[in-house]
């Protein structure tokens, strides 16, 4: 067995929608079925065989190489097996996705994560605005599961994000879990401003205190026994946060306008 | 049978279904987790009184806790799922709770055929009026709960699972001193042992029951065959030199490890022989008919 690689061979002019494309959907397909998949590009609908060059029989270890900017939603809604993804990744990457593993080395565009409920997203470069939360019309983000990225991240990471865990070794912009239900999201760099506008529930790690507006309050230094706990069960994770071995933190709560029970902790 | 000089009886010891369920309490340091376990797991020597069976099962090194922390071990036993959650709730809530820096986590995940998730601190984390967080990490969900030494942590739920109870043997003596002497050996042998628990006081017990009484309103009354001032009086199970009786009542997460238990405490026992006054080892049952599980010393200790 060898794993399903699509080599994109042609840079469209549009944005393709690659949510068809998941190891779930294509598990017992054949190469020549595979190549049949409509894919809708712009306002025309596109065989996968015009756009990518197909090998490999493995649909349960999906490649896709050579990737670029235009293809969005990759991995929608997946529920097995592994995504790999060479070169830039559209907007939507992991969009509601349910299980498996996703890893792409290039940067995603807004929405990456959105609606996610289970499984790991492994971003090796940047992401665009909205990881992690919802869309438009959607009253919740990211449901559950993992993300991990090693660059930066936009505006508004983790908005409505309702469960689950954003793990960004970079810096985050503005608005970074601004009305936020639940779950975690760690930052190892800095922050914009509005830092939790409207956050909710749900806990944001920080390694340097960022500008807090006033209805988020300090609630003095704390050595709190869920740390540990929660740093432990990052230990095995590929990610700079599995070292981390501190459970000292200062604890601000609010957002005091939106009920003020979520927590920003800054280890000191 | 004769194991250096001690006569096993030709009996077996009579075992009931029970459900057991297990709790790792970690503190500050282990001065600290004992302390709460001692609380939660005390006034719980048998279930027709106290309402569970308790008992520490081992003391934890930071390495094998969730959190790193000191910790003890806890097994608790009812008769039914029912008894067993209410029990533990209120014992969570009044020892652990209220223990200063201690936290409660799962003591069974995975390894028994049947597991029921029962209530740690599902319930108990109203205590937090609103301001209690949950936290999920490695698919188990965990409770912050704000109480003013800090914050109380722990996991939302314990696994239960069928178990073993009523495991026991007696040991017959010379003398009081030496039985207690022989009890002392036998529980210092099967504290190490793991999955299994002896509720009783120290882990042993004086009153041996038989069933039923002559006043109406009593279930149980005194095991009078084994008891040593009554030998001329009744049909006495002793023979003239025995002069005390104890015994060690095991419970355990499977017949299997009560096995193993008694043999480790039978053989301490055995070893201190006749010239420490130990002469007999028998066992209580009921002639069978109540219990499902028979463990036969002799096949235990062959």
């Amino acid at each position: 067995m060898r794993a399903l690689t699509l080599t994109l061979k042609t840079q469209t002019q549009q944005r393709v929608d690659c949510s068809p494309l998941t190891p779930d959907n294509l598990a017992g397909q054949s190469l020549a079925e595979i190549a049949a998949i409509e894919l809708q590009c712009g306002n025309q609908k596109l065989c996968a065989d015009t756009l990518f060059d197909i090998s490999g029989d493995d649909a349960n270890d999906l490649v896709i190489r050579n990737s670029s900017a235009k293809l969005d939603y990759i991995g929608h809604g997946m529920k097995s097996g592994s995504i790999t993804v060479h070169g830039d990744a559209g907007s939507y990457l992991g969009f509601q996705m349910k299980k498996g593993q996703i890893t792409l080395h290039g940067n995603a565009d807004a929405y990456t994560a959105s609606g996610m409920a289970g499984g790991t997203l492994h971003v090796h470069g940047s992401v665009g605005d909205f990881l992690a939360s919802a869309i438009p019309g959607d009253r919740k983000g990211m449901k559950g599961g993992l993300v991990i990225v090693t660059g930066n991240a936009g505006d508004r990471v983790g908005d409505q994000m309702r469960r689950g865990i954003v793990l960004i070794e970079g810096n985050a912009g503005t608005y970074c879990a601004s009305r936020m239900l639940a779950g975690t999201i760690g930052v190892m760099g800095t922050v914009g401003d509005y830092v939790g506008f409207g956050m909710r529930r749900g806990t944001l790690l920080l390694f340097s205190t960022p500008a807090l507006h006033s209805t988020i309050q300090d609630c003095g230094n704390h050595t709190l026994p869920f740390i540990n706990l929660m740093f432990k069960s990052f230990r095995n994770m590929p990610s700079k946060f599995a070292g981390i071995n501190k459970n000292r933190v200062q604890r601000y709560a609010g957002d005091l306008a939106n009920d003020g029970k979520a927590e920003i902790l800054i280890f000191t | 049978m004769i194991i250096n000089g001690v006569t096993i009886d030709d009996t077996f010891a009579e075992a009931f279904g029970m459900r057991g369920t297990r709790v790792i309490i970690t503190a500050q340091n282990h001065k600290w987790a004992n302390t709460a376990a001692a609380a939660m797991t005390g006034f719980a020597t048998s279930v027709i009184a106290c309402g569970v069976e308790a008992g520490i099962e081992r003391e934890l090194d930071p390495s094998e806790t969730p959190d790193g922390r000191p910790g003890v071990s806890i097994l608790m036993f009812a008769m039914g799922s029912a008894v067993l959650m209410k029990q533990l709730e209120t014992r969570m809530g009044q020892c652990i709770l209220t223990c200063p820096t201690t936290a409660a986590f799962s003591g069974i995940d995975a390894g028994y055929p049947e597991i029921t998730r029962i209530a740690l601190c599902k319930n108990l984390r109203f205590f937090g009026d609103g301001f209690q967080i949950s936290k999920q990490f490695g698919g188990k969900r965990y409770w912050r709960v704000p109480v003013m030494d800090g914050e109380f942590l722990a996991e939302e739920t314990t696994g239960m699972v069928r178990a073993v109870g009523g495991g026991n043997f007696l040991i017959l003596a010379e003398s009081q001193p030496q039985a207690l002497a022989a009890c002392e050996a036998a529980i210092e042998a099967m504290k190490k042992m793991p999955n299994v628990i002896m509720p009783f006081p120290g882990g042993v017990v004086r009153s041996g029951s038989k069933v039923g009484s002559k006043y109406k309103s009593l279930i149980a009354s005194t095991n009078d065959a084994f008891c040593p001032t009554l030998k001329g009086i009744t049909k006495t199970g002793l023979s003239p030199e025995i002069e005390s009786v104890m015994e060690i009542v095991i419970d355990g997460l499977s017949a299997d490890d009560i096995n193993q238990a008694m043999r480790a405490g039978i053989a301490a026992a055995c070893e201190l022989g006749p010239t420490k006054g130990i002469k007999r080892i028998s066992a209580g049952n009921y002639g069978g008919k109540l219990g499902p599980y028979h463990f036969k010393l002799r096949e235990i200790m062959a």
